[in-house]
This record gives structure tokens, sequence and C-alpha cells, in this order.
């Protein structure tokens, strides 16, 4: 009983995504398929469930070549997919979004909901995924969301299930709960994909490591043959330290000020529920925590993009509460925002024009309300030429770069100036090994300039690296303070707190 | 069969005294966001000047049809005579095509029907162009012509004092009034999300009776009238005919004006750079300081404006000079296409504007002389949107290889919330 | 710095929620209606003024049904219960209640306002119930056909031009081969519209909301094109019989209600039938589920085997049939002859209808009622000769949505993907 994927390729309009690609995983086993983001993990898999066609190449199961043309036809294959984002509608109950697709039906049309609810409890029961079948699925934490998307992989007696980057919204205790469910499938005779960019993950829980690296398959390695470096190696193909390049911190006055701030999320949840925090001019502030736990909204609603509901946020001394975002930013605060596509450029834009993005309502770009277009590109040519942004030209749509470049754009557009508070929330999130390093050394440069700086990022390694301070955010709140010497189990644990013991018992 | 195509045009000055070059800019090419939603044109140069012409031509062609098929006199004649019927139904399409030719080109009066009919549609075709570029579907142009024109109306006819103070006033007040109108539209969406779309659509029939029932009141309605019909307005506030009895107004003059205007505004200003920015992503506008909920606000009252100046024209600029129950008839909706066809760009809105024109004027002329009524020139006008609308359409009737960029899609937004 | 170090001795605002915000609001609307219902309805008559409502028809069964109330009591208990309901909901202690209170306040508010125009006078309450039902069909068979749509995410503008081809189909081929095939061929033509906005939108990916305008400018100049072409030339196609009223036995003498639902042509009997099949549907059933998963995900219902494609072609030329047999009720039931655009912007009213009902179909059938309630009243009020303009009753359904959704009246939630094209690969 096996899965085979044989010669896979996928061309996209400009990119190849997959380039004869072999991956195979027999029933009972655990195969992680390790890469880097943007190796073509996500495509192979997509091309396996039926959601893309490959360019080349054939599917074999239990030796058989199958094409699929929707995911309709991989599920009546025994494949399972628990997306990296969950295929949850969030208005459905748990049993409807187990049932969407497989409907028992009493008569004609009608579905038969006791049924639908019962096959939730005996899976849950019987794989111990405690889940109550009527929740609705939007209020259910990100944990339990994933319960269900293995419920309903279960319910269609699926024997392949490929998990897409399953840890990454995940606390480690979260991590380690998720490792028993999946040697429980595993013992009961499920073939497993796991498909991760963790090395110490796919060294935990893996039988077999497949490694890819720019749409091919590069190694296939046992866990016990190998340790992390030799995987980083192999993932990147050099090697890599995470490690910044930076002198002790000298911390001074506090510059920004944070007391007891209230913030609501687009649904009215009090996402950030009075927290308190201070950032000293010449250090580095780094917030753990797990992704939606309000580090969004602080941001914002600092960077005076979101109000708040209570709380007082200050500045060098000055209540800026309910300054707008211009009047913060004009306060010498500069903001590297967590979505560099949806907040940090207009994408359709050139590069000249993202990059007065900031100044283009002052002198010199322009006056009163003219432009002038000839000082915005002399300010693109320098800022390019300083920044290292590799572009063809300033007249070319910001679209058409890199990530790395364009994440380049944002901090060349916000650094151009002296600044006493840099907010970088994910700055690295995405981009390529050399453009983190690029940017993290800009941001330790402009610390040891005297400005203060509070970085969000849900890389627990980059915060180690980077920060001088690291503060741990959960519910809305600042729950502990660690030095960067730190060990990842306490911080993970502090990410996580009382509901720890819950979730892992 | 005529070929109508935008180079054809009657030789209209382009807009001289524009003074820029639009190429000059550092956009001046670029379509507007919406446009890029709508179509997925839009780096290629030589796609964006084919399709239109081609969605031109193929809307006429399929035009012949439906006149050819609706010939009820010939309809019978092909069971007996298809030679016959084949004869008359080609004189009839061709009759009317050269009808339409004749009328809007065919002559120096032709020419200045044309441009006569073309005045108010560049104005709300710039109306809905600017909210494109904001990334506003301002369906609304038809409620803020009712508004912005009535508001203008009563100037004109209140006051008497000399035309150079006269129609600037009159012109005032008509922005002033559709700027207001849509500017609900834009107050509704910046403070509470509303969508646009249904907000300018509900608020194009409040807009209807409202007139209706303003033209019943004793401020507006004609004396001795019980229909809803306004007095004419004053002498001094007409835009009078520029060349004796033709009818091509001054307001084709003003209706130049705005197309550089808004030209100088969307390019050149910071406040059209606001715009662009907030039409093409409104989070990065808010993350660089932008007010969005006030350039919302902006953007419609500058849409509006513009379509109040489209809605006066109809009442200052028309004989008998007064307003009636639904004035601004399918206005809003050919301004639509009209934005459409110019790639919301203000260069392109005129040329549209133009080409439109012809199709009303020679449409007129083909309902006297060949008896097909100027409903038809509706139909062209759906066809021609739907084409530009789904270049696919044309690539896959004309067998044009699909370029190797991936089709870019669009993304509408919902609405209500 | 010294701000920062004292913080704890600092107050701590808290601003309000927009629940809050909101309940404020309708508190003073209430207040306002209260003060207004005094000042207009009560103290603008004359005291010992009485109303009389009728409530049966001229040839009913049980003749002469009538209802008189002394007006200036009514309107006094109804500003005292206006006033008492915004006071309620500014004290914000019950914030959920506050739509509730809302909807009260307006039903009362309606009431009083009626026995206000009614002064001195009688008012044929049941007729205009009657008519309101009459009317609220084709809003609620518009409505219907942007849910259907609009549940799979696709944005429907073009109801208006569906009901305007059907009605127009409807009345040649009814002239021609009898009202049966017409109303058939009245619903094969929305299913073809139906069928055009589909393409355009699902294949073509056309902006929604420019398929529709272009489908409504399509309609309206091809039937008036061919009105103008083919009817006046041949009237003989614009006389179509007409589908007559069935009165329902027993039900149909009970009054008050009987004449009010049943005693119509079928078009309204198969409309409420179609609400309730559409709500059991939608939420009940195989179909309405996998509908709603397109329309709130569709990648997560790609994911699980469900043809998105399919799924949203086939519920657009359903919705597009539904739209037809309004077109059809349009021309072979309310009146049996095409004229220009006759629409006249009911099909705009019917996406107000599924805006105000917030996407539900029992929440669409009660828009439509309000709204057909609304037009029903401009008719009578015209005959009672209030000076109220009927030009104002006309803007009601508009303006209903304006408020609506600007969200005065608790933000409505549209299915989350609506409007969004699904691209696979």
């Amino acid at each position: 009983m096996t899965l085979e994927l044989r010669g896979i390729t996928k061309q996209f309009p400009g990119v190849l995504a997959n380039d004869n690609v072999n991956l195979s995983v027999s029933e009972g086993e655990i195969v992680a398929l390790l890469g880097e983001n943007g190796a073509g993990k996500t495509t192979l898999m997509n091309i396996l469930y039926g959601l893309y066609t490959p360019t080349a190449g054939e599917i074999l199961v239990d030796g058989e070549p199958r094409v699929f043309t929707s995911p309709g036809d991989a599920i009546d294959a025994g494949i399972g997919m628990v997306h990296q984002h969950f295929m949850l509608i969030p208005v459905f109950t748990v049993a409807e979004n187990v049932a969407l697709g497989f409907e028992p039906l009493k008569f004609l049309s009608w579905i038969d909901t006791k049924k639908a609810r019962e096959t939730v409890t005996d899976i849950s029961s019987r794989y111990g995924l405690e889940v109550d079948p009527d929740a609705m699925t939007e209020d259910l934490p990100v944990g339990i969301q994933q319960r269900v998307e293995i419920i309903k992989v279960l319910s269609r007696e699926a024997r392949f299930i490929v998990f897409d980057e399953p840890t990454s919204v995940l606390t480690p205790p979260e991590v380690d709960s998720f490792f028993d469910i999946v040697n429980g499938l595993r013992a009961d005779g499920k073939g497993i994909i796991f498909i991760s960019h963790k090395l110490s993950e796919a060294l935990e829980v893996a039988d077999r490591i497949v490694i890819m690296r720019r749409g091919k398959t590069v190694a296939e390695v046992k866990p016990e043959d190998v340790d992390e470096a030799k995987l980083a190696e192999l993932m990147v193909g050099r090697p890599v330290d995470l490690v910044v390049d930076k002198a002790p911190a000298q911390p001074k006055d506090v510059v920004l000020s944070v007391n007891e701030l209230v913030v609501l999320d687009d649904r009215n949840h009090r996402s950030v529920d009075g927290l308190s925090l201070e950032v000293r001019a010449g250090e580095i502030v780094g917030i753990a925590g797990v992704q939606g736990n309000g580090q969004t909204e602080l941001v914002e609603s600092i960077t005076g993009i979101r109000p708040s509901l209570a709380g007082l946020v200050h500045l060098a001394g000055e209540d800026i509460t309910t300054r707008s975002p211009r009047a913060i930013h004009n306060r010498d605060v500069a903001h590297v925002p967590e979505d560099r596509q949806k907040r940090g450029l207009v994408l359709p834009f050139t590069v000249t024009e993202n990059l007065v993005l900031d100044s283009y309502h002052q002198p010199p770009i322009s006056r009163w309300i003219l432009m002038d277009w000839d000082a915005a590109r002399d300010r693109a040519v320098r800022l390019v030429e300083e920044y290292d942004v590799r572009t063809p030209s300033i007249e070319v749509e910001v679209s058409t770069l890199s990530g790395g470049n364009q994440q380049k754009v944002i901090v060349a557009r916000e650094f151009d100036r002296p600044v006493q508070l840099v907010i970088g929330a994910q700055p690295t999130r995405g981009i390529d090994v050399g453009s983190i390093e690029y940017i993290h050394s800009r941001i330790v440069e402009k610390r040891d300039a005297g400005a203060a700086v509070l970085i969000i990022s849900s890389e627990l390694e980059e915060i180690k690296a980077l920060s001088d301070r690291i503060l741990v955010m959960r519910g809305g709140k600042i729950v502990a303070e660690f030095d960067p010497s730190a060990s990842v189990a306490d911080i993970g644990l502090a990410m996580l707190g009382s509901e720890a013991e819950t979730v892992a018992s | 069969m005529t070929d109508m195509v935008p180079g054809e045009e009657p030789a209209v000055d382009p807009p001289a005294d524009n003074g820029e070059d639009p190429s000059n800019g550092p956009n001046g090419n670029e379509p507007s966001a919406m446009y890029k939603r709508i179509t997925g044109i839009g780096t290629s140069a030589a796609e964006a000047a084919v399709v239109p012409i081609l969605a031109v031509v193929t809307a006429l062609i399929v035009g012949a049809f439906i006149i050819a098929v609706t010939d009820v006199d010939t309809l019978p004649l092909w069971g007996s005579d298809p030679a016959e019927a084949l004869r008359l139904t080609m004189s009839g399409v061709s009759d009317a095509y050269r009808a339409l030719f004749v009328g809007s080109v065919g002559s120096f009066k032709a020419i200045s029907e044309t441009l006569f009919a073309a005045t108010p549609l560049i104005l709300a075709g710039l109306a809905v162009a600017v909210g494109f570029q904001a990334g506003l579907f301002n369906i609304g142009v038809n409620g803020q012509m009712h508004i912005g024109g009535l508001a203008g109306l009563w100037v004109g006819f209140t006051f008497a004092i000399p035309a150079v103070f006269h129609i600037p006033l009159v012109l005032a007040a008509a922005m002033v009034g559709g700027a207001i109108w849509a500017g609900i539209a834009g107050v509704l969406k910046a403070r509470t999300g509303a969508h646009e779309v249904i907000s300018t659509i509900m608020l194009n029939f409040i807009a209807l009776f409202l007139v209706d029932y303003l033209l019943t009141t004793s401020v507006f309605q004609a004396p001795g009238r019980n229909d809803p019909i306004s007095k004419p307005t004053g002498v001094t506030s007409i835009f009078s005919p520029l060349f004796g009895s033709y009818r091509v107004s001054i307001g084709f003059i003003i209706a130049l004006v705005a197309v550089a205007v808004v030209y100088w505004l969307m390019y050149r200003t910071t406040i059209g750079y606001e715009f662009r920015a907030v039409g093409y992503n409104p989070s990065a506008g808010r993350y660089a300081g932008m007010n969005v909920a006030w350039i919302y606000i902006s953007a419609m009252a500058v849409s509006g404006a513009l379509a109040g100046i489209a809605g006066v024209n109809q009442i200052v600029g028309v004989e008998p000079y007064r307003a009636i129950s639904n004035f601004a008839g399918t206005f809003g909706f050919d301004a639509i296409a009209l934005a459409l066809l110019g790639r919301s760009h203000p260069v392109g809105v005129l040329f549209a504007g133009l080409l439109f024109g012809a199709l009303r004027a020679g449409g007129r002329e083909m309902q006297g002389a060949a008896g097909v009524p100027l409903d038809l020139v509706l139909v062209l006008q759906a066809l021609i949107i739907v084409m530009i609308a789904a270049p696919e359409l044309i690539r896959a009737i004309y067998r044009i290889k699909t370029p190797t960029k991936d089709i870019t899609t669009v993304t509408s937004t919902g609405w209500g919330s | 710095m010294t701000a920062v170090a004292d913080s704890n001795e600092m107050v701590i605002k808290t601003r309000a929620t927009p629940e809050e915000k909101r309940a404020t609001f309708i508190g003073l609307v209430l207040i306002a209606l209260a003060a207004f219902t005094l000042w207009a309805f009560g103290l603008g008559v004359e005291p010992g003024s009485e109303s009389t409502f009728k409530l049966s028809l001229p040839q009913a069964r049980f003749e002469d049904l009538s209802w008189t109330v002394d007006s200036r009591t009514v309107a006094l208990i109804t500003a005292l219960v206006l006033g008492f309901l915004g006071g309620f909901v500014l004290r914000r202690s019950h914030l959920k209640r506050t739509n509730l209170a809302l909807s009260a306040g307006l039903v009362l508010f309606s009431f009083a306002f009626l026995t206000w125009a009614a002064v001195d006078g009688s008012f044929s309450l049941v007729g205009m119930l009657k008519s309101t039902v009459v009317l609220s069909v084709p809003v609620i068979l518009g409505g219907l056909a942007g849910l259907m749509c609009e549940r799979v995410a696709v944005i429907n503008i073009a109801i208006e031009g569906q009901l305007l081809t059907s009605a127009f189909v409807g009345v040649i081929v009814g002239s021609s081969a009898g009202i049966w095939v017409a109303l058939i061929a009245a619903m094969a033509t929305g299913a073809i519209l139906g069928a055009v906005l589909a393409v355009l939108s699902i294949k073509y990916r056309i902006d929604q909301i420019i398929a529709g305008v272009v489908i409504n400018i399509f309609a309206l100049g091809l039937t008036s094109f061919l009105s103008r072409r083919v009817l006046t030339e041949a009237p003989g196609l614009n006389s179509p019989g007409r589908f007559s009223s069935i009165k329902i036995p027993l039900l149909g003498d009970i009054p008050v209600i009987g004449p009010m639902f049943f005693d119509h042509s079928m078009f309204v009997y198969i409309t409420f039938i179609l609400v309730i099949m559409l709500h059991l549907g939608l939420f009940y059933t195989r179909w309405g589920l996998r509908s709603r998963s397109v329309g709130e995900h569709p990648k997560a219902a790609d994911t699980v085997g469900i043809n998105v494609y399919r799924t949203r072609y086939r519920n657009v030329i359903l919705g597009g049939v539904i739209a037809g047999f309004g077109g059809a009720f349009l021309t072979l039931a309310q009146v049996s002859r095409f004229e220009d655009n006759m629409t006249a912007g009911i099909g705009y009213i019917g996406l107000a209808a599924l805006i105000f009902g917030r996407w539900r179909p029992l929440g669409v059938l009660g828009a439509g009622l309000v709204f057909g309630f609304a037009r029903a009243l401009q008719q009578k009020l015209g005959i009672l000769g209030t000076p109220i303009p009927s030009e104002f009753l006309s803007m009601t359904p508009y303006i209903v949505t304006l408020i609506v959704v600007a969200g005065v009246v608790g933000r409505a939630r549209p299915p989350a993907a609506d409007g969004q094209p699904y691209i696979k690969d």
C-alpha cells in the first residue's frame, strides 16, 4: 500500500515550481517534506490533491497510475489533506464542516444532522480529538480548528494524510500534542506526509526526510543519519547561522511607553487587553508570541492605524494615544508593517511612487498640492543605490520585484531619516536569507544610532537573535520577560501559559 | 457598412489647452486601479489599443444582425424569396449604418451634433473615471446629475446677472449639488463601510423622486403647469451655441477644460497621488498616513461635481433650457461604458465620449432616416462594455493568442460590510 | 518622561464601542419619532376625531367589518410608548434588544401614521394589505433571484434586466402562444440571462457589477428597441391573456387574512411557497450546505470535492429562472401589456430587499412585504389626499436600504466571498 509521485513537473507562467519531483509514502510511515518557503512543497501537495494539474509526471496509488482533476478524485483515492490555511467555513458548525461534501442524507437532499454529529463524536473519541460538534467554527481556537480538519480527513477514510505546515500556527505544547496525534495515526496504519520548514520537527517525528530546494527533490535521508546543521545545509544550499552581529545594548531613556492599552479587533474582541510595555532608546525589544494574540492590533494601535478602546501610548513623554498615523510618523517613528503587500506597498505603483509614500505630502517631493516628480525620482535613485534594491529601473512596478527587494524598498523608505522609534512587525517574513541578514543589520544600525526598536515576530529564532530583551505576549497582555539567552522551551511555555497543562494532558 | 473606428473620429482639437504630454508623468498611461481589476489589461500597450477598436467593430456587426432579424416587413419574405429578402435586409442595414455615419460626421451640422451629444457624455464619463481611479464604483452619476442639474437651474432662473458671472455661478452650484449628493455615498462608505455601489444605486432613485417632487413645487414648476416641468433658466445662464444655429455649445469647451483639469489633478497633484494610492490599496494608504475616509469622501465629491456639470449641461445647454422628469436619462450608465472604454484616463474618456457622441448623433439620424429606433445605441454600448470588460471574448472571437502573462483577475469586493 | 512615570495615577479613558454608539443613535431616533408623533399626529389633530379602518372588501362574505379608534388617543399612546422605547435603548443596558425596540417602534409609528392619515374618514386597511402582498411579489422574487446568486458569491445587479426582458418575452409569447407557454418562455429567458451573467462572471471573470450593469443596459436597450420596432408594428403581440385569481376555499373567507393572503393569482402562492422552500433548502439540505460553502469559502468547498463552478452556474441560472417568473408576473398577472422600462427599478428594490433581508429567504420575504407596504401606502395616500407627496413614499425602499447598508440597524453580513471570482490553478 503506497502512494507515489513520480517525475512531477509544474510550470507556472514564468516560474518552474516543481521540476521532476519524486516522493513516496507507505502506510504506517511518516515522511517529512522539508524545504524553505518557496521551495515548491505546497505546489507539489496541491498537485497531489488535485487542485493543480501537473505539467508532467504521474501519481501512483498502490502502483496504479491515477489522474486527479479535482480534490474529489484525490479523496476517492484515499488521500486527505490538512491545509496550512484551514479549509473550514467559519460560519458553519463543526459537524457541518465535517459533513460538507460527504453529507449523510435522510431522504433526497435532506441532511441527517444527527448522523453528522455522531460522525464527529465517534472519530473524536476514537482518536482522542475532543471537539464539540455543535460549536461554531469561527469561535474555536486555532488548535481546535486543526482537530476539526483532522476529523474531516479521517471521516473520509483517508489512508494517506498530508499535513501542510501544521505547526506554524501552534504553540510548542500544542505542537507536542499534535505529534502525539500524528503518531497515533501512524500506529493506525495511515501513511503521512508532513510538510515543514522546521528542522527539529522533521528530525523528531519523521521516519524519512525528503528535502526540496528550488522545485527539486535534492536529498532523501533518515533522521538518525543527520543533524540540524546538515539538514539546514541541504535545504538552503549553504551553511546558515541566524546570529546577528551586535554589541551589547546601552539603553537610555524610555521612548515608547504603553499603558493598560485595550484594542478591539475587527470582530470587536479585546485582542489587546490591558497591555503595558516600555522600550528605551538604544535597545531592541522583541515581542514573542503565537500569531493572533493581539500583536497585529498592538502595532496598528501604537502607529495610529487602529483606534484603541482604553489606555495610553506615550512617545518620548508625549501622549500620542489618539494621534493620526501621519502625526505619529512625523514624530520620527519608522514602521515596517506586518504585511508588506497589503500595507507597506502599493503594488501597481512604481518603485519611485512607492518610495515617496511616506513623504509625498511634504517638500521636496511636493509643494502645496503640486507633485515634483523630478525630486521623487532623485530620491528613488539614491535609495535604490543606498539600500541595494535589485530592480531593473525605478520606473517598474514594485510588484515585479522579489519579496526581499520589496521589503528593502519599505526599509529604505522608513529608515531614510533620523528616527527615535522603529517598529518592525515580521520584518523578514518569507524573504531570502541574504535580505534577512541585510535588514537585521540595518535594524541594529538604527539601535546603535540611538533609536528605540520594537520587533514583533512569530519566528522565535529571529526574536532571540535580534532582541536585547524579550517580552512574551499572550491573550493581549505581556505575560513574561526574558533575557535573549533564555531557552526556547521556557519562552515557549510562557507563550502558551496556563493553557499548557490542559492541552498537553 | 461603415468603418467606425476611433481613429476616424471627427477632427476635434485634442486637449491642446492641456499643455502637458500625457506620457510625461510617472503614470500618464497607467490604467486605473478599477480598470485593471475589471479587465486585466495592464501592461500590453498594443492590446490596450486593439481591444477597444475590435470591441466597437464587433458591436456594430452584432447590431447589424439585430437590425436584420427585427425587420418585421422583410422577415416573411425569407421563406418565399430569400434572395430578395437578403437584398432588402442588406440594404436596410446599410441604410441604417449610412445614416449613422452621415448623422455623426457627414456634415458640419452632423459634427456639431456629435460634439453636442458628446458633451454630457465626456463629463459624466470623467465622473466615473475619477471614481475608478480612487477605487470607487460610482453608479450614482445619474442621481448626481439630477441634483447638480437642479441646483444649477435654481441659480440659473433665480439670478439675472451678466453671463460672465452667471455661468460660473451656475457651474459652481451644479458642482456643489453633485458633490454633496455623491458625498453622501462617500461619507457612508468612509464612516460605515457601506458599499458605494449599493448606496449610489439607492441615491439614484431617491434623487429621481426628489426631483420629481421638486419640479411640482412652486419654486421650480413652470407657471400654469401640473406636470413636473420647470421654469426655463435665465437667458444669461444659458450655455450658448458656439456657431450660430448649430447646437454644439460652450458646454463642450467646458468639457474639454474638465478633461485637462482632471488630468492635472490625477497625475500632477498630491490629491491625485492619494486618490490613486487609495484606489489600488486603501490599507497602504492608511498606513502611509492618508486619511482614507476623507479621500473616499473627496473622490466621490470630485466625481459628483463632474456629474453635476453634466447634469446642468442637460438643462442650460439644451433647448428648451428647462428641467423635466428624469432629465439625466441613461447617462449614468453610458458613463460607466465610457470610463471603461477610455481606460479611466481623462484623454481616453474624451475620445470614448466623442465616439459615443457620434453613435448618439448618428443614431438619431438613423431613427429618422432609416426607421431604426435609437435604443439600438444602448444595445451597441452594452456590447462594447462587455467586450472591453472581457478582452478574452475578443481574443476568442478573433483568435488572438493569449498573452503569456497570467491573466489578471477581478477582485471586486463584496458589499454590505 | 515624567508623564510616564506617574501613569498609574492617570485616569484610563474608555471610549464607546460601536454597539454603544449605535444604541445612542437609535435611542435618539426613537425619541425624535415620539416627539414627531406627539406633535404631528397627536396635537395636530382635533380632539375627538375618529379614524375608521375598513377590515373587509366590498364583496366579502362578512361585509362591513370595521374598526374605529380615537385618533388623538392612538397618537398619544404611541408617542408615550416610543418615548419609553427610546429611553430603554438609551440606557444601553440591553444592547441586544436594540433592534427589537426599533422594529416595535417603527410598527407602532406606522400605525399612528395610518390613524392620522385616516382622520375623520375611513381607510380600507384590508385593501391596502392585499395590494401590499401583490406589490411585494415582484420585489420578493427579485430578492430571491439575487439570493440564489449571492449565496454562491455572484453579485447579481442584473435582476432588473432579467425582470424586464422576461416580462417582454412573456408578452410576445403570451400573445401568440398562450399564457402557459409564455410563462415557460419568460422563465427560460430569465435562465438565459442568468447564464449570460454566469458565463461573464465565472468564465470571463468580468467584474460582477459591470456584468450586471451591462445586462441591464442591454435589456433596456433591446426591449425598448424591439418594442418600438416590433410591438408598434404589430400591436397584436402586446396583449396576452392573464392568469386569474384563485380564491382558496374557506381560507379565503377569513376576515382580513383571507383577502390578504388567499385570494390571488397562482404567482402569489408560488412566491410564498418558494420562500419556504428556499429557506428549508438553504439551511437543511445538501444543496444548501454546498451552495453556502461555495459562497463563504469556495476554496474550502473545492478541497472537499465540491465543484465550485458547476454550483455557481447552476444557482445563478436558477436565480435567473426565479427572476423570469417575476417578469412573467408583471405582464401575465399584474397587467397584461408591455411598456418601455416597465420594471422602473423593481429589480433594484429586490436587490435592496436582499440586503435588508440579510441574505436570508425569510428576510427577503419580510423586506419585500415592508417595501410592498410602502408602495401600497403610496397608492392609497393619494386617494386619501394627505399632504404627503407620493414621491417621498416612493423613496422609502431606497432610504431604508441606505440606512441598512450604513449599519444603523446592525451590520448585515453578506456571504464572505461575495463578488469574488474563484480561480483554480
